[in-house]
């Protein structure tokens, strides 16, 4: 039983993850915490299931299964991160040097806004992703773990790689790290900050549309309303690590699915989200500054 | 030749006018210096110059091109840097990544060869490297290139500032307080730091409060004073103006 949970526990850590990384990198930059990367997520199931109805319509899905959920993954992220990239332009770049909860207070109402969007052109009602993989699986150790599983934890790993990897060896990457120490001089050594805030959002939209993508994988089923208790989940997770803290959101991403996959095991499942807000009560309590980030670090 | 030229600067900030019809010219290859008491509206003028504040009126003439309303980063291109009265360097950066941040925009590159690492890149990322060395050489940090900037002592903070500066190729380099709260061995060598950056064909504006600095080293001075330009002219000039020894020296006296 322990390994199944915490494989379950770690497939939906990896989901966190994702998107934590959307909450911790905007607000690295920013020092903003984006309330509608929740719907940004949900947006990313949407796309998803409508993309594929699409290919189910043409045919495609029937002899190119593989092709089909590719491409349905990649027109998610490019449609989801053009809207994050519209999100800030619109609701958050008139706002740049405005007192810090206006920003917070135009994040809230994108994320009504956006739900009641989807809800009004595509309907209350959950939405169902046809299972499209096998619930067989390969056995480890007594513990099942499905091809969908074995593709979230895959996928997640290689984005995160990547990511990881842009951040540290790119121009742009390091441009993001010299506005987040300090956005004011790294306009006076010549970054345009508007275009490097602007290219963060639709990263970490792009990672939102990726969990969104997995999670209609997982559950086969999708609404509009999905966004907020996951978007809560991740910002969770985000401050577990460390709100701004790159590592910090990854390790906390997972932290937080296996505290959850373990709890819901061992105590009871009938509490599944109590836990994750059980936990962001102890962390502010004990550890206001996260798992990975100096309690008094400076915020320029 | 001058390389700037400010035409009637005036910036209100509510209805208290930080700068008032300023107007004066800085050669090229200069070095010149922004001194009045505090409140006189040196910083202001900095950050007029540099896109951080929007000017109310007035025109700021770099090589001829009015910048007034360009963004920051268009003005760090087009070849102006500074340096702050209150140090702010990339804390969480090395002293070399702290220069590399300065080249911004001297190079191009492509996602996909930074990746994965390609000899393009590769050759490109050393001559960057060579060059940052050499900035760092030039105010003596080349030896502690991999030290995070915020764990420097005080005086080499403002060096590292002056290297970063450089590193954006900017043909201007504005110094706010570059000596303030240095010693005596400190303040001699930051002197020797702007002699050389005059020597490299930089032009060099400073503003500064130690009167053994400015004299020492300006060939033009200007004095602001509540927002208004009262005199200009070189050390021996202003330091023989009334105007001057009333507005400013006179004060020190008293105090």
């Amino acid at each position: 039983m322990f390994l199944q949970q915490f494989i379950q526990g770690l497939t939906l850590g990896y989901v966190y993850a994702l998107m934590a990384l959307g909450y911790t990198m905007v607000y690295g930059i920013l020092q903003l915490i984006n309330f509608a990367h929740g719907e940004i997520y949900m947006l990313g199931a949407y796309m998803t299931v409508i993309s594929f109805g699409f290919f189910t319509g043409a045919g495609l899905t029937k002899t190119h299964l593989f092709l089909s959920l590719i491409l349905s993954m990649l027109l998610s992220i490019i449609f989801v991160s053009a809207y994050g990239a519209t999100v800030e332009r619109i609701a958050y770049r008139p706002l740049r040097n405005a007192p810090r909860l206006s920003p917070l207070i135009s994040a809230i109402g994108v994320s009504i806004f956006l739900q009641n969007f989807v809800m009004l052109t595509q309907g209350a009602t959950y939405k169902v992703f046809p299972p499209v993989f096998s619930n067989t699986g390969l056995t480890i150790g007594g513990a099942k773990v499905t091809p969908v599983q074995l593709t979230i934890i895959l996928l997640s790993s290689v984005v995160m790689i990547f990511l990881h990897l842009f951040i540290s060896k790119t121009k742009t990457g390091k441009a993001m790290r010299a506005v987040a120490q300090d956005r004011i001089m790294a306009s006076l050594v010549g970054i345009d900050t508007d275009r490097i805030i602007a290219i963060t959002f639709i990263i970490g939209s792009a990672l939102a549309a990726i969990a969104g993508f997995m999670v209609t994988l997982y559950y086969s089923l999708i609404n509009y309303y999905m966004g907020y208790i996951a978007g809560i989940k991740a910002f969770t997770a985000a401050v577990l690590g460390g709100i701004g803290s790159i590592p910090g959101a990854m390790v906390g991403g997972l932290l937080l699915g296996l505290i959850e996959g373990l709890a819901a095991g061992y105590i009871s499942s009938e509490y599944k989200d109590a836990y994750a807000f059980i936990v962001l009560i102890i962390i502010l309590l004990i550890r206001p500054a996260g798992l990975f980030k100096r309690p008094m670090e400076e915020k320029v | 030749m001058h390389i700037i030229e400010f035409k009637g600067l005036t910036k209100y900030f509510g209805g208290l006018a930080a700068l008032e019809e300023v107007s004066f010219r800085i050669k090229e290859n200069a070095i010149f210096s922004v001194i009045g008491p505090n409140g006189a509206g040196k910083t202001t003028l900095f950050n007029c110059l540099t896109g951080l504040t929007k000017p109310s009126r007035g025109e700021i003439l770099f090589k001829g091109k009015n910048i007034v309303g360009l963004p920051p980063h268009s003005i760090s291109k087009a070849g102006i840097a500074r340096t702050f009265q209150n140090i702010r360097l990339f804390k969480e950066m090395t002293v070399l990544e702290n220069v590399l941040s300065g080249q911004h925009n001297s190079y191009g590159q492509k996602i996909w060869s930074s990746l994965l690492r390609t000899k393009d890149f590769l050759r490109q990322e050393e001559s960057l490297r060579q060059r940052a060395y050499e900035y760092l050489e030039f105010v003596g940090l080349h030896e502690e290139l991999n030290k995070l900037a915020g764990e420097l002592p005080y005086g080499s903070q403002r060096r590292l500032e002056i290297a970063r500066a450089l590193a954006t190729e900017a043909e201007v380099v504005l110094l706010d307080e570059p000596t303030a709260g240095m010693n005596p061995q400190e303040t001699a060598e930051m002197m020797q730091i702007m002699k050389r950056l005059k020597e490299i064909g930089k032009t060099v504006v400073l503003i500064e409060h130690d009167m053994k600095v400015v004299m020492g080293i300006s060939e033009w001075i200007i004095v602001l004073d509540h927002g208004v330009k009262i005199s200009e002219g070189t050390p021996e000039m202003v330091k023989n103006d009334p105007l001057v020894i009333e507005a400013y020296l006179g004060k020190e006296t008293h105090a």
